[in-house]
């Protein structure tokens, strides 16, 4: 039977045949991961379950990269609980302090994931490895301490809604536009229990971050998983990344698919999803004149180094609002380093920028930039739920690093095309 | 299990950040988390949950992120059954993985109110409004899923596995 992406992945970690979407299979997992908030009930459950010790210690990661560095006496118990598990397990790849960075940018610039692979976490924007060809997805603390003692978990095999994109890319519109659009247009429920697959001209073209970028958000459409096919490009970034042995994976010709169609985006303006959900998209210019509090740009969605230049290039020789604080927090120290080297910090520092350590800090409403009520902010961030990064009364709108670059200058929701 | 109980009836799209903000999640315990449920949705929502209370929802129900923390603080409020015209993904495995008995009844979700007098029979997947004297069937879990429920749940289904590669 021809396989779409999904199901070819889910194929080749299982012994059983795959015959059709809804069918439930026991598959090989090839990473397990967990974070400083989850961690904890997993290694509760784990202990619970009887297991001595983890399938693999190569094939678990543990990344402490919600509340750290520790934002009060909990978080520092919670991290403390996870590192001191990390060591009994003899875990290789455990990450706090000066290692670590967010998750989902991490692991993939570590080699941690690639092509072909499955990786469970337990953390819901797990399925930004879809962007290197995984099939990668979120799942809860008990399930993920399964996964770590047994090595495999069952999955229910999804239908695909396969999107494509055609046209010519607007200046100023990238992947997070992209995946906004989509998400708009699907619903914050509309690839519930499915998985996604992205192709056409516009998804070839796009850089493997910007990938990463539309993969981390297709659970915001109630997605799996969100899936591109591994290309020449893919295989070279999984080099750089130290790896070795992958090779080029795409559907089969004839793959069934729930739904498959083609959106053009020539002559889309970027797109900002409005409160209190990531389906309220709207094109920037819709929202003129929206003055802003706070801005943020980073995350496991746009805090990698394609998204700190793209800022950069924003707000090099211009100064933030006075009335806006412009929080920044390159992913990984990796990426930290390079955008020091590279002259960042000091356009972002000219401008009046607050330059951060990696973390997940603000995007969960955690700590490093809460909201007051009444407050607006708008963020490169994935979530925009009411409450999400802090008062119950405040706002957050979700957009592309040139979109929160030019707001942050403006003091209010601004095209970056007509600053 | 028959749980009898009054609905508390809830929008569409709840997300987990609203059934249990993040900034409770630095414990695990089941009563504190409990002590703060839907608390991103309203300030005190919980103090009018009574034990064996029902949680009534309309589609997509506990979307957003991964924490287990979400069905944990629900059913440290007292509510062991949440009916919804649909769940999230993660947290309908998650809420399985609990304990916390989920029912998907779709467009049937018309059919409950809140504060109406609910009796839940978990076991049979029927849902009687005492209220209004009707009764909704919900369809069955896959076999499979069936299976875990019947173990115990995951952690002793896992438990079994381990011993049985010994």
């Amino acid at each position: 039977m021809s396989h779409n992406l999904a199901e070819k992945i889910l194929q080749a970690h299982t012994d059983e045949e795959i015959t059709r979407a809804g069918q439930i299979v026991n598959c090989r997992v090839s990473l397990v991961l967990a974070n400083d908030i989850t961690a904890p009930l997993a290694i509760k459950s784990f202990k619970a379950m009887g297991a001595g010790k983890v399938f693999d210690k190569d094939k678990v990661a543990l990344v402490c990269d919600h509340f750290t560095p520790n934002k009060d006496i909990d978080s520092a118990e919670q991290v403390k609980v996870v590192r001191e598990f990390a060591q009994q397990m003899g875990v290789t790849h455990y990450y706090e302090g000066g290692n670590v960075g967010v998750e989902h940018a991490l692991l993939p610039e570590l080699g941690l994931v690639g092509p072909g692979d499955i990786v469970v976490g337990a953390d819901s924007h797990t399925c930004t490895y879809g962007g290197l060809g995984a099939f990668a997805t979120g799942m809860g603390s008990t399930d993920i301490a399964g996964a770590m003692a047994l090595g495999e978990t069952w999955f229910k095999v999804p239908p695909t809604i396969r999107a494509a994109f055609e046209g010519t890319l607007e200046p100023f519109v990238g992947a997070k536009d992209l995946i906004l659009h989509l998400i708009g247009r699907l619903g914050v429920s509309g690839a519930l229990y499915r998985a996604l697959e992205f192709g056409g001209p516009v998804i070839d073209a796009l850089s493997i971050e910007g990938r990463m970028t539309m993969a981390n958000m297709a659970i915001e459409a109630g997605g799996k998983a969100g899936l591109f096919p591994v290309d020449e490009k893919t295989l070279a970034y999984c080099k750089a990344a130290g790896r070795n042995g992958d090779t080029l994976l795409k559907a089969d010709a004839g793959a069934v698919y729930e739904q498959d169609f083609t959106l053009s985006v020539t002559g889309m303006p970027p797109q900002v999803a409005c409160p209190h959900l990531p389906d309220n998209v709207r094109g920037v210019d819709e929202l003129k004149g929206l003055r802003v509090d706070q801005v943020v740009i980073g995350s496991c969605t746009n805090g990698r180094i394609e998204d700190l230049r793209e800022a950069a290039a924003i707000l090099k020789g211009r100064k933030a609002h006075k009335n806006v604080r412009l929080i920044i927090l390159p992913a990984t120290p990796k990426i930290w380093r390079q955008a020091m080297d590279e002259g960042l910090f000091s356009i972002f520092m000219d401008s009046g920028a607050v330059v951060g350590p990696p973390t997940c800090g603000p995007c969960l409403g955690g700590h490093m930039g809460i909201l007051a009520g009444g407050e607006r902010c708008i963020a490169t961030t994935n979530r925009n739920f009411r409450g999400r990064m802090g008062s119950l009364e405040s706002e957050v709108y979700l957009a592309g690093p040139a979109v929160a670059a030019a707001s942050a200058i403006a003091g209010e929701i601004m095209n970056p095309a007509k600053l | 299990m028959l749980v009898t109980g009054k609905a508390h009836k809830v929008g569409a799209h709840i997300d987990t950040d609203a059934i249990i903000p993040a900034r409770f999640l630095v414990t695990t315990d089941s009563e504190v988390l409990g002590s703060n449920c839907m608390e991103g949705l309203e300030p005190g929502w919980v103090k009018r949950v009574s034990k064996n209370d029902i949680m009534v929802a309309e589609e997509n129900f506990g979307c957003g992120s991964s924490r287990e923390h979400a069905p944990i603080a629900i059913l440290g409020a007292g509510i062991p059954v949440v009916v919804a015209k649909s769940f999230a993904r993660i947290f309908y495995r998650n809420g399985f993985n609990m304990g916390l008995v989920l029912l998907e009844v779709g467009d049937d979700i018309a059919k409950l109110s809140d504060g109406d007098k609910l009796e839940v029979d978990t076991g049979n997947g029927q849902i009687r409004n005492l209220t209004t004297g009707e009764t909704i069937i919900c369809a069955k879990v896959p076999a499979f899923m069936q299976e875990l429920l019947d173990a115990g749940g995951l952690v002793p289904y896992v438990k079994k596995r381990l011993a049985d590669r010994q």
